[in-house]
This record gives C-alpha cells, sequence and structure tokens, in this order.
C-alpha cells in the first residue's frame, strides 16, 4: 500500500516538473506574429542604416533619426510606434495565457535578449548599461 | 529502520512535488521563455534553424577518410 503511494506520488512529481512551458499558441500570439512579419520587410533596411536599434527591453527605438531621408521620417516613426504596440501586445498576451500577467516585463526582457543575440551584423542594440553599440 | 526509511522517502517526495508546484506557479521560468522567444523571432524574422536547410555534399562519391 505504502509502496503505491510512494509510486504515485514519485510519477506525480515528476509530470509537475516536466511542465515547465510556456504556452505561445494563442490565436491573438499568431495574428500578432504575422503582424509583425509583415512589417520587417520595411522595418529591415532602417536597421541596416543604422536608424533604428534594439532596446533590452524588446523593443525598437529610433536611434538616429539623421540616419532616415527626411520624407520617410514621419513614416519611419509610425512604423516603429506599430511595431512596439505589437511587441507590448506579444508580450503581454504570453504572460495572460499563461496566467501570469505579472510576467510581462519578465518576458519582455527576455525577448529583449534574444532580439539582439539574433540581430545581424551592423544593426545597433543597447547594451546592459543602455548605451548603443554596433554589432 | 525499514519504517522510518520508508517515512523519509514520502516525505522527501511530497517536498519535492510542492517544490516543483511552486516553482511553476511562482518563478519566472526563464530558460522556456527564451525557447518560446527563439521560435517568435525565427518566424517574425524568417530565420531559418539551420536543420532545415541541410548542406548537400558538394563530392556525394568521395568517401571520407580519416
Amino acid at each position: 500500500m505504502k509502496k503505491w503511494l510512494m509510486l504515485g506520488l514519485l510519477a506525480l512529481s515528476c509530470v509537475v516538473q516536466a511542465q515547465g512551458n510556456l504556452e505561445v499558441n494563442t490565436p491573438a500570439v499568431s495574428s500578432l506574429k504575422a503582424s509583425m512579419q509583415g512589417r520587417f520587410a520595411q522595418l529591415e533596411p532602417l536597421f541596416a542604416a543604422g536608424a533604428l536599434g534594439l532596446t533590452r527591453d524588446g523593443r525598437v527605438e529610433v536611434r538616429d533619426p539623421a540616419a532616415i531621408p527626411l520624407a520617410q521620417r514621419q513614416s519611419a516613426t509610425s512604423l516603429v510606434g506599430a511595431e512596439n504596440r505589437d511587441r507590448t501586445a506579444l508580450y503581454r498576451e504570453i504572460a495572460r495565457a499563461n496566467g501570469h500577467p505579472e510576467w510581462e516585463a519578465d518576458i519582455a526582457n527576455t525577448f529583449g535578449g534574444r532580439w539582439i543575440d539574433k540581430a545581424r551584423a551592423g544593426w545597433w542594440v543597447q547594451e546592459a548599461g543602455g548605451r548603443w553599440k554596433q554589432k | 529502520m525499514q519504517k522510518i526509511l520508508s517515512r523519509t522517502c514520502v516525505v522527501l517526495m511530497a517536498v519535492s512535488l510542492l517544490s516543483a508546484c511552486v516553482t511553476i506557479n511562482i518563478y519566472f521560468p526563464a530558460a522556456a521563455a527564451e525557447m518560446a522567444a527563439d521560435r517568435i523571432i525565427d518566424e517574425v524574422w524568417q530565420l531559418q534553424p539551420p536543420a532545415a536547410q541541410p548542406q548537400p555534399n558538394p563530392n556525394p562519391d568521395k568517401k571520407v577518410t580519416p
């Protein structure tokens, strides 16, 4: 009897330990991904020109407005605004989908590190101290 | 002796079970979040994981010699 109880406890604890996963497959996440994917074609040249940078908290910032031709500056700014709205919504949605709205900042910072890690050579990214660094 | 041992076992497992629950419910799963972030970023930036594009062997006839 005791043996079975022990086995049951062990099995249960294994199952519970294995559930360290994050839920990211929600309709909201999919549509945010699609929206950001569509915008990336326009953002990419701005990253390459050094006009935009990736912040540590998982957002995009206009780092050097002078690198954008004057005629495009307005549209670039609104592009960045839309991108940051999507990103904020993405982090919030992942936190919410996992039942922990308070994780939003942690998720944003985790994404921040990963966007920076995956940024291409020549792009500008924010260092831990907040300074900009070209990869 | 046997009884004490098995009781200790039960207590240890219960503690492990409880700590697992606490870990999942309170602490931010950083490793899982990084994995999720990587998947999403690869999709948004359309980065192909290296395994998705296997490089064809330029010399399929050539045998690899040690």
